[in-house]
């Protein structure tokens, strides 16, 4: 195949990513809202085997992990389908298993993007920002599905396709950048390295932003149900949507987890870029303004996981933390790129 | 954090991240009364290395940097502060009586981030100390009750408590735990590596810190324009732009020189990139010392050159063409190659002025634009440039005579002409399109300006940084230590051993692991069991089992 060839085929492939992952993401808030009947039953059971297989998975070596895994996995539809036997005879659609085959449809559809870019440019595929952003929603949706299969997280799968649409949506319509060579400066093997580290961390952070979301909203609802304020408010209206949502804590465990995994890598993308720019402009760190926002997000990052284990500052501020770190991550993203002229400036 | 209480209560479920028990005490401290200055300095210093003050001051060295990206800063843009201060004066003094255009380097920038390292200093140094020695303590004796604790087992066997506590130091001893046996139990503990990745972590960027201070202190750093056929000696007035450390002494430039051959630049020449640049290449000539021998070098982008101890850097390039000025008399007034900056990065328009102060009886300036590849605009009425390569280079050019004024003393850009329209006059009819070669008359036999040709420069940047490599090692450090805190936890285990009724031998296991409870406390127990209670051959792996693990968590 011919680079144009291929450069078309990543095109193509753009679109059914996006609209797989827009199927995806009626069907996973399809399956939060009304998957089955009996919901807030099946959420109760699996939230404790959840809980129990959490506790293993989170040490366990490789093997242990699949093990438990398939464990709770067995569990929980277990607990599901004896919720939802009552009405067994009414035609269901699995919203569930839909939004995750569309998911790893979405996934498997969205690496050809990236594949097939970079063949077609004959360099990493990631040299301007329609191909950053596209490299990033790929990075959030891979680490919610490990996530997801990890920690039986599939109520993520709102808030991160919803992220990975717009993400994808604001990349074709308004980032688009036909395949090309890449800047003298930008030709060299760091961009493998500083820049993948980057993307990685980038859309892990994404995924420990959305769960520190969900955990805002469970943990007004729950504050709302042990106010008792009555039955009524504190049944009814969480049992809507939040009741597949595990308890706050856990979403708060989650995020830190995720931010755990996330926060060394970042880390290492700013030094393996101070690394770079050393080769590249002759200093390691010069306050440009995108080495000020990385440096600016580390450190609310690092504030974050310093909250999270001092007493008084453990929960909802330290979540604001999260989500206030996760916003410089964005404006380090965006709002440096096109406001600001710097080093960094690939627009 | 070393009675067991503590641990118990502080457990939550991430390991590593738990604040040391020395940053968590804000609240019960007194506020001294009537303490004296001894008493105030303690509380100050308790204050400074707690928890709250830390996040505090990261919090504010976020807060600070911001201003440095919205705000030029001096260190990287002074012509855009210049020009800030031009257009903002009222609000621009006042920004800069706060610094705001040296963030980096202001007194307020560098407050917050030393108590930062200070508070860090004084919390983790102690740390430090104390996980040095319980590192060498013996593990804690077991706790009471073991069965309180969140993983914990009980059974029996016939074996004699001797025998089942030397089996549990071969056990734990097996797993790579420390283990100390008195008193009829034995205690073991591991996993002291995450502490350590911690405190690395910490220190390594309080060496970073340093490292970077050493750098500043000792380095320079200068910028130099070498046109094509020209040579750079490594000396301080060869340097268009030089920022030394302030430990600096010239007397540590190397000697060497740089002499650039041949720019080259490629461009895409088809499809809708053209124009863009694919690569730059710098053919020079060096010598480490003036009498050393000369070595041939292609400098590139992203691949300095080593050389004395300095890095060369290639950072950017230009035009430089080269004029003959001659004035009313006929005289050639100036003869050189003058570099050009670029108006616009995709095609190098670029502009540059030409001062002959030599012409008689008047001086003559020219202002210049260049078109690389010149092209009529889409409505015909325009020049512009097509290709950033010169194709087909046109210069037009706009002529003053009269002042210069380079005698006035005080210093002059050499990309600007200053006092048009009062020293300077523009000439009448003065404007003129030239191709290579061509020679332009100025009306009223003022003199001429010839174009002779274009050359290229490239832009250099010299570097001398001492603080480098110890900032990569400590960065690597600060890497590790920050991946191990997040993944090794401590675990503590603890084995009793004492007779029992009928003369079997009760056993009992606790563990206590930061963070959740693991199974490995399962795997301990089934190993401590032994041949014992041998599952049956048709019987699953036990430890397995998603609801039977040998022990119940209390989480």
């Amino acid at each position: 195949m011919s680079n144009a060839d291929l450069a078309n085929l990543s095109d193509k492939l753009m679109l059914t990513t996006v609209v797989m992952y827009i199927i995806a993401l009626v069907a996973y808030a399809a399956d939060m809202g009304f998957g089955r009947r009996g919901a807030a039953t099946a959420a109760e059971a699996r939230a404790s085997v959840q809980e129990k297989a959490e506790a293993k998975i989170l040490v366990g070596p490789g093997g242990a992990t699949d093990a438990d895994g398939t464990d709770a996995t067995e569990a929980t539809e277990a607990a599901a389908t004896a919720a939802g036997e009552d009405d067994a005879d009414r035609p269901q659609v699995d919203w569930a298993r839909l939004a995750i085959f569309l998911s790893v449809l979405g996934v498997g559809a969205h690496l050809g993007v990236l594949v097939s870019r970079g063949l077609s440019a004959s360099r990493w595929p990631w040299g301007n920002m329609y191909e950053f952003l596209t490299a990033i929603s790929f990075a959030a949706v891979t680490a919610f599905m490990v996530v997801m299969f990890r920690y039986r997280a599939r109520f993520l799968g709102v808030p991160v396709m919803f992220a990975a649409v717009i993400a994808l949506g604001v990349a074709n319509i308004w980032l688009y950048d036909s395949v090309g060579p890449v800047t003298p400066a930008l030709n060299s093997y760091w961009i493998a390295i500083h820049v993948s580290a980057a993307i990685i961390a980038t859309g892990a952070f994404t995924v420990a932003g959305a769960a520190t979301i969900l955990y805002f909203l469970k943990s007004r609802e729950e504050a709302r149900a042990s106010a008792g304020t009555g039955v009524a408010t504190g049944v009814k209206v969480p049992g809507g949507v939040l009741a597949r949502v595990p308890s706050a804590e856990s979403l708060d465990r989650l995020a830190m987890r995720v931010t755990m995994f996330a926060f060394p890598i970042w880390t290492a993308a700013i030094i393996m870029g101070a690394i770079w720019a050393d080769q590249a402009w002759g200093r390691y760190w010069g306050w440009d303004p995108k080495e000020i926002w990385s440096f600016v997000t580390w450190i609310i990052y690092a504030a974050y996981l310093h909250a999270r284990s001092t007493a008084g500052w453990k929960g909802r501020k330290a979540a604001f933390l999260s989500l206030l770190a996760f916003a410089a991550l964005l404006f380090n993203f965006f709002g440096v790129n096109y406001m600001f002229s710097g080093l960094h400036s690939y627009a | 954090m070393t009675d067991t209480k503590d641990d118990v209560k502080d457990s939550g479920p991430e390991s590593g991240t738990q604040a040391p028990a020395a940053r968590q005490a804000p609240e019960e401290v007194p506020r001294p009364r009537g303490l004296g200055p001894a008493g105030w300095l303690r509380w100050g210093w308790r204050q400074l290395t707690t928890m709250r003050t830390a996040l505090i001051l990261l919090f504010l060295v976020a807060l600070g940097a911001v201003p440095g990206s919205i705000l030029p800063q001096r260190g990287q843009a002074p012509e855009k502060v210049a020009a800030y201060l031009d257009e903002h004066r009222t609000l621009g003094p006042w920004l800069d009586r706060f610094s705001m255009f040296d963030v980096f380097a202001a007194p307020w920038f560098a407050a917050i981030y030393i108590l930062l390292f200070v508070s860090l200093a004084g919390c983790v140094i102690p740390r430090a100390v104390k996980h040095y020695r319980s590192m060498r303590a013996r593990p804690p004796a077991a706790p009471r009750n073991l069965a309180r604790l969140p993983q914990s087992a009980t059974f029996e066997t016939d074996a004699s408590p001797e025998d089942v506590l030397a089996e549990a130091r071969k056990a734990l001893r097996g797993r790579r735990f420390r283990v100390d046996v008195s008193s009829g139990a034995a205690s073991a503990e591991k996993g002291y590596l995450g502490e350590t990745g911690n405190l690395l972590f910490h220190l390594a960027l309080l060496a970073l810190l340093f490292a970077l201070g050493i750098g500043n202190l000792f380095g320079y750093r200068g910028d130099v324009l070498l046109m094509e056929g020209r040579t750079f000696a490594n000396s301080l007035n060869q340097y268009d732009q030089f920022t030394p450390g302030r430990a600096f002494d010239d007397g540590e430039l190397a000697p060497f020189t740089v002499s650039l051959d041949d720019f080259k630049a490629e461009y895409e020449t088809g499809g809708d990139k053209r124009g863009q640049a694919t690569e730059f290449n710098a053919k020079i000539r060096y010598r480490e010392t003036p009498d050393g021998g000369q070595k041939t070098h292609d400098l590139q982008i992203n691949h300095p050159l080593k050389v004395g101890g300095a890095k060369v850097y290639l950072l950017g390039h230009g035009y430089a063409p080269t004029f003959t000025v001659r004035d009313a008399k006929g005289n050639v007034a100036f003869q050189d190659s003058v570099p050009f900056l670029e108006m616009e990065p995709r095609n190098l328009t670029s502009e540059g002025v030409i001062k002959a102060p030599d012409a008689e009886p008047d001086q003559l300036a020219f202002y210049a634009i260049l078109w690389p590849t010149a092209m009529a605009s889409e409505d015909g009425k325009q020049i512009v440039s097509a290709f950033p390569a010169p194709l087909r280079p046109v210069i037009t050019i706009t002529s003053f005579k009269g002042d210069i004024g380079l005698d006035s003393g005080s210093p002059q850009s050499v990309y600007k002409l200053e006092g048009i329209g009062t020293t300077l006059q523009p000439v009448k009819d003065g404007q003129k399109l030239l191709e290579p070669g061509e020679t332009f008359q100025l009306p009223g036999g003022a003199g001429s300006v010839t174009f002779d040709g274009l050359k290229e420069y490239a832009t250099l940047s010299v570097n001398h940084d001492p603080g480098r490599i110890p900032a990569l090692v400590a960065a690597i450090l600060a890497v590790l230590g920050v991946a191990t805190s997040f993944m090794v936890r401590r675990r503590r285990v603890w084995v009793r051993a004492g007779a029992g009724e009928g003369g079997r031998t009760v056993v009992e296991v606790g563990g206590l692991t930061l963070g959740s409870p693991t199974s490995e406390f399962d795997d301990i127990v089934t190993a401590l069991r032994g041949p014992e209670r041998e599952p049956g051959p048709g019987e699953p792996d036990e430890p397995r089992e998603p609801d039977g693990p040998a022990t119940e968590s209390k989480e």
